[in-house]
């Protein structure tokens, strides 16, 4: 495959293996541009892109940013209220005014699953999802298996361990339905208050010992947890939520020597990740970072009508 | 005025009255019903190949009215109800003010007399303001025109207060309507609990939240002897416990809605805001077990728990949507093409879902083709096929999950007290 088909990118549920591929495909000689001296390139010119971001979230907003800048595009933020629906206009009208700006890429992150899609069948513009409430992150799980092949060279075979808050997560749903299509075996690994027992439905083995669910795998995907939790009742403190899911140093041991750990940040040190996991050999977490705005590039650059082939030579 | 429906299919199940007949009208009640009925000076209707029932009866409306007027009126929503070849409706309590004392008892029992394009029955809140702590002036609000008590929407969460309700209300033999919810474990979940919830990431409600309640009031019904009443089963276990609870002679009825009937959880995934209804829409197993539960007599009534809102309301993220849908208006099609056509009950089975039971249950007339009675009576073209189309719905509330669905079976004509209020689909103004 070579051309993007689809007019958004709304989540990795619907993507074929071979669109994921393309994606991760481009992304490579779109990271080679951001270690050139003048790292830009005009494929966007005169192209606006508007981000639109409900809940905060500087790292992902910039990482978009940068992505246009790098292809000359025009970025526009639009200051979104955080709180809900309430205060402020709709969902509909805030569609209509993103119609009438005439924006050719709308970046939206919203907390409510579907707002995305309610948008991407409202405007014209293309949509592409930052994160939809619990329901799916399709750009970091992107960056995540793009630095997965670079590290490891094929998805196809190995064995990845999502650890952490997976009821809640938007990122680790995107990430099985990535990593199943492309061939990985996904075993996920949480408090049983955390994990509903459905995940087996995707096509993923759930555990509740870290222990277990980690040996020999080749990957460990670790996800941020929300303090918020212990007061939902979800867990009895964050002190035993790390005595049992952190991922120290000791139970790194159990996975594959030269096992990856990746971070979706900002990580809470010493909560789910021991900080000399973090900074250690293993980790690529700075490496994810760069890796963003190299998938989001690619990203863009399909949406518009890129291909693939042009980039590369 | 006389009226005569001359030919055909004369379907009343209190009756049992299965055959081509013609059903003469006088003075707004039935005056004969028979093979060959002289038409002398009455207006003829050829009714040949249609189906003639007593007036369908919804037990479980949202008419809105008083306080959300922008949602639905009681002029608009028993105009959606005629259309739908529905001639009474029971409405539910959950307004502002809230339907517990006479004087809006009154007050809605005076709008609907008004308006005159459907009958309305009150259904006062058990509890003032519905807010679960003291009980409402039921016995007052009997004598105003209240035919049953409920805190639909607003399930009674505290024990101790249902039992009290059910011992009161059956002092005046009102049946108690439950909306079977526990609020602690639907956990503000605006779907059923399953698979598509976990891909979606949305809240669950799971299906004990509604399982343990009805457990809770099917152990009250028992001990207190008294009528009880469960709304929109919507769970496989629910309709089991019912089950089980009849057959040691719990006095227990209960009644599941056309969508919970022909819709899963799958629709979800269309982020369609109108697929968010209270209980959700659950699996195609409970969906097969509610089909069930119908065939063996469980589930003793269809009712659509009508529940109409604003277009902007609806139009917006899923999370945030109201709960509700809108039913009058696709109740007739949807029991004749997917419940009757489908195979699942028999003509005379279905209709007494939505005639004679649900007036029973309410102590209502109606629902009954008898010499005397209020000639109030639908007639359904069983082989007309038609589309969904909500922009043609007489209800302000557009939010059907339905739209562009084709079914066959539509209602083609109304009759109140012995006058035409809808012919082919349009009301007779
Ligand atoms: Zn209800």
């Amino acid at each position: 495959m070579i051309n993007w088909q689809r007019k958004d990118l709304l989540g990795l549920q619907d993507l074929t293996a071979d669109e994921i591929k393309l994606i991760l495909d481009t992304a490579g000689p779109m990271k080679e541009i951001l270690f050139r001296p003048i790292k830009k390139v005009p494929v966007l010119r005169g192209k606006t892109i508007v981000t639109m971001f409900y809940e905060p979230s500087t790292r992902t907003r910039t990482s978009f940013e940068l992505a246009g800048k790098y292809l000359s595009a025009d970025t526009v933020n639009l200051a979104m209220s955080t709180s809900s629906v309430q205060k402020g206009e709709s969902l509909k009208d805030t569609a209509l005014t993103i119609e009438a700006m005439g924006a050719d890429i709308l970046i939206m992150r919203h907390e409510a699953t579907g707002a995305p899609h309610f948008m991407a069948k409202t405007v014209s513009s293309r949509v592409i999802n930052a994160g939809d409430g619990m329901h799916e992150h399709p750009t970091q799980a992107l960056l995540d298996m793009f630095t997965i092949m670079e590290k490891k060279g094929s998805i196809e075979g190995l064995s990845v361990a999502i650890l952490g808050d997976i009821l809640h997560s938007r990122v680790a749903r995107s990430n099985i339905w990535g990593l199943t299509k492309l061939g990985a075996k996904v075993k996920v690994v949480g408090p049983r208050t955390l994990l509903p027992e459905q995940f087996r439905q995707l096509g993923v083995e759930t555990y509740y010992s870290v222990e277990e669910a980690i040996k020999d795998v080749d990957v460990i995907n670790v996800l941020r947890l929300q303090r918020e939790r212990q007061k939902k009742g979800l867990l009895p403190s964050m002190r035993e939520y790390s005595r049992l899911y952190c991922l120290t140093r000791e139970r790194l041991k159990l996975a594959k020597p030269d096992a990856l750990v990746l971070h979706p940040g900002p990580m809470n040190r010493g909560i789910e990740i021991a900080s000399d996991v973090a900074d250690g050999l293993q980790a690529a977490i700075e490496e994810q970072v760069t890796n963003g705005v190299a998938v989001r590039m690619a990203i863009l650059y399909l949406l518009m009508g890129g291909n693939r082939d042009e980039v590369a030579a | 005025m006389k009226l005569l429906l001359k030919g055909g299919r004369v379907i009343d199940p209190a009756n049992q009255i299965d055959g081509i007949m013609d059903v003469l009208i006088a003075e707004g009640k039935i005056a004969a019903v028979g093979q060959s009925v002289e038409a002398g000076d009455a207006q003829v209707y050829d009714v040949s190949g249609k189906v003639v029932t007593p007036g369908w009866i919804d037990m479980h409306v949202h008419l809105r009215e008083p306080g959300f007027e922008g949602k639905e009126t009681i002029w608009t929503g028993t105009r959606a109800a005629a259309a739908g070849g529905v001639t009474a409706v029971a409405s539910m309590p959950n307004t502002p003010p809230v339907a517990d004392n006479q004087s809006v008892i009154r007050f809605i029992r005076d709008k609907a007399r008004e308006a005159g394009w459907a009958k309305v029955y009150p259904i006062g809140a058990i509890t003032k303001g519905s807010l679960g702590e003291e009980l409402a002036e039921i016995g007052e609000m009997q004598a105003a025109g209240a035919v049953a008590i409920s805190d639909d929407g607003k399930p009674v969460s505290n024990g101790q207060m249902m039992r009290l309700a059910l011992e009161y209300a059956g002092m005046f033999d009102l049946p108690v309507i439950s909306h079977a919810e526990d609020l602690k474990l639907a956990n503000e979940g605006y779907m059923h609990e399953g698979y598509i919830s976990t891909i979606l990431g949305f809240r669950g409600i799971p299906s004990v939240a509604e399982e343990a309640m009805v457990a809770r009031d099917l152990l009250l019904a028992a001990m207190t002897g008294s009528r009880l009443h469960i709304a929109h089963v919507s769970t496989a276990g629910a309709g089991e416990m019912i089950r089980e609870a009849k057959k040691r002679g719990v006095k227990v009825t209960a009644e599941v809605t056309p969508h919970h009937l022909t819709l899963t959880d799958e629709a979800v995934q269309s982020f369609d805001t109108s697929t968010k209804v209270n209980p959700p829409l659950r699996t195609e197993e409970d969906r097969q077990a509610l089909i069930k539960g119908l065939m063996d007599g469980t589930l003793d009534v269809i009712a659509t728990d009508h529940a109409p809102h604003a277009r902007e309301e609806k139009e917006m993220e899923f999370a945030y949507a109201p709960f509700g849908l809108v039913g009058l208006e696709t109740l007739v099609p949807l029991v004749v093409d997917r419940v009757i056509n489908a195979g699942h009950l028999t003509w005379s089975e279905a209709i007494a879902k939505v005639t004679c039971n649900p007036a029973g249950i309410l102590g209502v007339p109606g629902g009954n083709l008898g010499v005397g009675k209020a000639a109030d009576i639908t007639v359904i073209d069983p082989e007309k096929t038609a589309v969904v189309r909500k922009e043609s719905f007489y209800s302000m509330g557009k939010n059907t999950p339905f739209e562009g669905w084709e079914l066959k079976g539509w209602p083609v004509m109304t009759v109140l007290d012995g006058r035409v209020v809808m012919q082919e689909g349009r009301l007779v103004e």
